[in-house]
């Protein structure tokens, strides 16, 4: 035990002069061989946090084709670095084991989810589009042209880039779809 | 705020530092309250009263700043003579129509020229009746508000009885602190320290600013909520001026962007009206009704051909209108909640939900399953599989047989999403700022962005066309940009380039003003132009905070045209010096001939201060060089809407649709103009209903995020926020005989749930009308699936689906609840629950 008064066992001089456990007893060879994962990452992207719409920085450490960490951007005059609880969760919204990967399907009164190739689902997808856009067209309502369709209708983009919400506006537009909703009506 | 957003909330921390005070108006108490000044609760459907009173405050003391609200507001305007108050009509504006529940708004209007320029909608909507007087709501008029004179009658003197300040006065006077205490449960003592507060800290010297969340627009009356907080703002001078503002804290990434270029049914990009059927048969039909002439938005030609341009591209010529005859038309109320009941009447076959989650996400959940349920196909693209894309396997009607999974005839493809580090664009965020996003990596398997998925959806459908006819606008849509990699993603950029526009030359257009009428621009989204100026990506700078002044103008961008806040020409006196020196912000330049400052002015850089409008005069020209609010046909911050507003010129304040109390203030108890359905999936509890004595209301928590699809699959989230609670002070826990840490049940008419019991004096019952009101609060985070590592029963299937008339918003803030205590009944005998309620 060190001797002396109450100031010498103080654990912040402790570990200065390395006598605390935590400090240099705490070291290995292992220990001084890790890395921080940010030093390591092959890459770093600068994004922006996905949940609510403060906007806060981030950056993203990725290393062989792996999200390794996702942290504040100190550069950003919004947040300063900062990220809350769930900006700080968010590399397991990106590699979480239950995220959703694959195609799924579910034919009309099926019991269970069937697996369907992506360029199969998107040529299914667009043949529904196509027919149910032409059974049932609205040339006229009422005596006044409308050239819509009701049957149907679109919803979500408040988590969604603009760029893909102008696409998305821009083609349910020609398709004559009005039913086009978000979030920001709820 | 610092609960739902957190880091943000950081910047009101270090101005209570630097001495400013701080008041948190919410019904419950939250990490917000714990670091400000002043907590005060209120009940949950009476913040009109609050702020009301704080308007009479200011105008009976004479405390208004008097100059700003002279120079810059609409204070002196002389309104029409046909125009009568709730004071008049114990509670109704002039121009209401029982038998449709719509007001006709002719009569709101300014004395003399604005009532002809409001005829045009005024005998459509007599013309065609309830259908038409629908779709001349609000969504008629774009950003720029009715059509209305730029120079109309005015009084400086302010003692016209008609003119706005003195409407005003006699509107809010019965808006006491008497009335606070009675409607509100807020002290008249709490009232009396608020009111000095912000006072106190307005004027040369000062600003003070109001921040708000759905807490304010969830309600019948949310917009009016809005109006009534730009009232106050607007007569503090408090609009325009750093520090001040009415600052809307939303509540997702980019849903400011997706609001500016929106996936919504009422507007195209850039607040331009979708075209309505009976209105706009023509472009010219359509601008003539789409908002005034004046002010900035009198360029609403340029802004419309231009977005023709960039979607019809060659084809859109001036002989044909420049495809104004592609566009679709509306013919009324096509939004949210009237699309799913109409999924159930079996009108909508096929449904793509993108990033949403309505089966849990949407209010009256019961009404969003049974609509799913009968639609032909659905397409689901998300990270996870949310319950949106499982009801059919898992949802909660299997448990009461109510649906049968070999019944349900929906085919459902779920595609997932690639997240927002796999892909590259903007977000726009809640002040308006876009910024730019680094891809960092590649989705994994079938993950793809959004802006893949609809770029190929919208390829295969155009290699499917006939040549009909009703394929010309799928034919001639300009839809051809450059794919880069394996997955032939299409370039973000590329998009972002289109919205931005181009010139003639092809060259990227720098700044909105560039738009042409002749169609010899294009540009996607005209409040968005200058994002892409000298072919850079304004929106991917990002000069170093601390490198900059204190308005970061180098980071990212905001539109419009990088203006940080808006209508700043008004943090300048008429004269065009600040203020005072501590809040200078921009001003002009005499020797230089323009408008200089810290932010970019949001006024013409060389209209001098004494500019006055010749006669005649359109667009900006016609606004003064003391004209500020330049979007508006005045030029001037509206104290009173003589248009545009579905329910009303003023704020009124009327209960919710569900509430336990009578209105304290008029006759007429609830907003006359609300929406309601009359669905079996989602009654109403009936108003004053002992059966339903409790107020019910619901909010987020900083772990999880709305619904929780992006929240309640992760590890670290889940253990931190595990179980739905309901929130009860210790009184009413002992009324009801709930214990904390047990069950309670929550019964309305929609639904029945389970939640844990959280007994806690966070919630204060409030003593309102000789009564005892509680409150009970409800996070919503939890659902029965999702690929959420927690689970719990959904407390948006309690809500009622009942409307705010301007922006069809459902009212989830304020409703009415019963309470019992122990776990909910499953099965069938959840359904007799409620049966038993309703037979009551």
């Amino acid at each position: 035990m060190a001797r002396g008064g109450w100031i010498s066992r103080w654990p912040v001089l402790r570990q200065l002069r390395g006598e605390d456990g935590r400090g240099a007893a705490a070291r290995s060879a292992r220990t001084d061989a890790l890395r921080p994962r940010v030093e390591e990452a092959d890459s770093v992207a600068r994004s922006v946090c996905p949940y609510c719409a403060v906007g806060c920085g981030q950056l993203v450490y990725v290393k062989d084709g792996r999200v390794t960490q996702i942290e504040g951007d100190p550069d950003s005059p919004i947040s300063r670095g900062r990220l809350c609880p769930k900006g700080s969760a968010s590399k397991q919204l990106v590699t979480h084991p239950g995220r959703q990967t694959r195609v799924l399907y579910r034919r009309p009164r099926g019991t269970e989810w069937e697996s369907l190739d992506l360029e199969t689902a998107m040529d299914m997808i667009a043949d529904r589009v196509v027919r149910t856009r032409r059974e049932t067209w609205q040339q006229q309502e009422g005596g006044k042209v409308v050239r819509r369709t009701l049957g149907i209708a679109g919803l979500g983009g408040a988590t969604l880039d603009n760029e893909e919400n102008y696409l998305m506006k821009k083609l349910y537009t020609a398709l004559g779809a009005i039913q086009v909703e978000n979030q920001a009506r709820i | 705020m610092a609960e739902c957003h957190p880091v943000g909330f950081q910047w009101v921390v270090e101005a209570r530092e630097r001495g400013a005070k701080v008041f948190h108006i919410d019904p419950r108490f939250t990490r917000t309250s714990a670091l400000v000044d002043r907590h005060l609760p209120i009940r949950a459907g009476s913040d009109i009263v609050l702020l009301g009173a704080l308007i009479n405050h200011v105008l009976t003391d004479g405390l208004d700043f008097r100059e700003y609200v002279l120079a810059y507001t609409n204070a002196s305007t002389i309104v029409s003579e046909h125009f009568r108050d709730t004071e008049d009509l114990d509670g109704l504006f002039s121009g209401f129509d029982p038998e449709t529940a719509r007001y006709d708004p002719s009569s709101w209007s300014y004395e003399g020229a604005g009532q002809e320029a409001a005829a045009g909608v005024r005998a459509e909507q007599l013309e065609g009746g309830a259908r038409h007087a629908e779709a001349a709501g609000a969504e008629q008029y774009g950003s720029g508000g009715a059509a209305m004179s730029a120079r109309p009658p005015t009084d400086p003197t302010l003692r016209h009885p008609r003119c706005v300040y003195q409407i005003l006065k006699r509107h809010f006077a019965r808006y006491t602190p008497e009335t606070v205490e009675e409607v509100c449960g807020i002290s008249r003592e709490a009232f009396a320290e608020l009111a000095e507060a912000i006072t106190a800290n307005s004027g040369r010297e000062r600003t003070t600013a109001w921040a708000y969340a759905v807490g304010w627009t969830q309600h019948t009356v949310g917009a009016q909520y809005i109006r009534t907080a730009s009232i106050l703002q607007l007569l503090l001078g408090n609009i325009g001026r750093p520090g001040g503002g009415i600052l809307a804290l939303r509540g997702h990434a980019s849903i400011q962007g997706s609001t500016d270029i929106p996936t919504l049914f009422n507007i195209l990009p850039g607040y331009l009206p979708m075209p309505h059927a009976h209105l706009h048969e023509t472009l010219d039909d359509y601008l003539a009704h789409a908002g005034p002439d004046t002010g900035f938005w009198g360029r609403k030609r340029s802004y419309m051909v231009s977005l023709l341009k960039a979607w019809w591209g060659e084809s859109a010529t001036e002989d044909n209108d420049f495809c104004f005859g592609h566009l679709p038309r509306l013919t009324g109320d096509h939004s949210h909640y009237t699309t799913v009941m109409e999924q159930i009447a079996g009108t909508v076959k096929g449904y793509f939900v993108m990033g949403e989650n309505p089966a849990v996400g949407s209010s009256g959940g019961r009404a969003q399953r049974f609509g799913l349920a009968n639609l032909d196909w659905l397409v689901v693209r998300d990270l996870t599989l949310v319950e949106t894309a499982t009801f059919w396997k898992d949802g909660p009607e299997l448990a009461t047989g109510e649906m049968r999974t070999e019944d349900i005839a929906t085919e459902v493809f779920f595609l997932p999403a690639a997240s927002h580090v796999e892909k590259e664009g903007t977000f726009t965020n809640t002040q308006r700022l876009l910024q730019w996003r680094h891809k960092a990596l590649d989705p994994p398997g079938d993950c793809r962005s959004d802006l893949s998925f609809s770029y190929h959806l919208g390829k295969r459908i155009r290699q499917r066309l006939s040549g009909d006819e009703i394929d010309r606008p799928l034919r001639e849509l300009t839809w051809d940009y450059p794919e880069e990699g394996e997955r032939a993603e299409p370039s973000a950029e590329a998009v972002l380039r289109e919205i931005n526009g181009v010139g003639p030359d092809g060259r990227a257009l720098s700044a909105y003003t560039e738009l042409q009428p002749d169609g010899s621009t294009r540009c996607g989204c005209w409040i968005y132009c200058g994002v892409y100026a000298g072919e850079v990506n304004q929106a991917a700078r990002r000069t170093p905070g601390r490198e900059q002044n204190w308005v970061a103008p180098e980071w990212g961008w905001a539109w419009p045209a990088n203006r940080r806040t808006l209508y700043n020409r008004a943090s300048a006196d008429p004269e065009g010096r600040p203020w005072s020196e501590r809040k200078a912000y921009v001003w002009w330049d005499a020797g230089r001939g323009e408008w200089t400052g810290y932010d970019v002015p949001d006024f013409e850089p060389r209209k001098p201060p004494d500019y006055l409008p010749p006669d005649g005069a359109l667009a900006e020209e016609a606004l003064a060089g003391t004209d500020p609010f330049i979007m508006q046909a005045d030029g001037k911050g509206w104290l009173f809407a003589p248009a545009g507003l579905a329910d009303g010129p003023l704020p009124a304040h009327y209960e919710p649709h569900e509430s336990p109390l009578p209105n304290a203030l008029y006759g007429r108890r609830a907003n006359p103009a609300r929406r309601t359905y009359h669905s079996p999936h989602t009654p109403y509890n009936p108003p004053e209903s002992p059966r339903f004595p409790y107020v019910l209301t619901t909010y987020r928590l900083t772990e999880h995020h709305t619904a929780g699809g992006m929240s309640r699959p992760l590890a670290y989230l889940a253990e931190l926020q595990p179980e739905l609670f309901c929130e009860v002070s210790p009184q009413l826990a002992a009324e009801v005989g709930l214990e904390n840490g047990g069950w309670a049940t929550i019964v309305t008419s929609r639904t029945v749930i389970e939640a844990r019991v959280l007994v806690t004096g966070r919630v204060t019952p409030l003593r309102v009308q000789g009564r005892t009101i509680h409150q009970v609060g409800l996070p919503y985070h939890w659902a029965w699936g999702g690929g959420g590592l927690v689970t719990g029963d959904v407390v948006n299937d309690l809500l009622p689906v009942v409307l705010d008339p301007n922006v069809y918003i459902q009212e989830g803030k304020a409703a009415t609840c019963d309470l019992r205590p122990g776990r909910r009944p499953a099965g069938r005998a959840l359904l007799d629950l409620i049966r038993e309620y309703h037979d009551g």
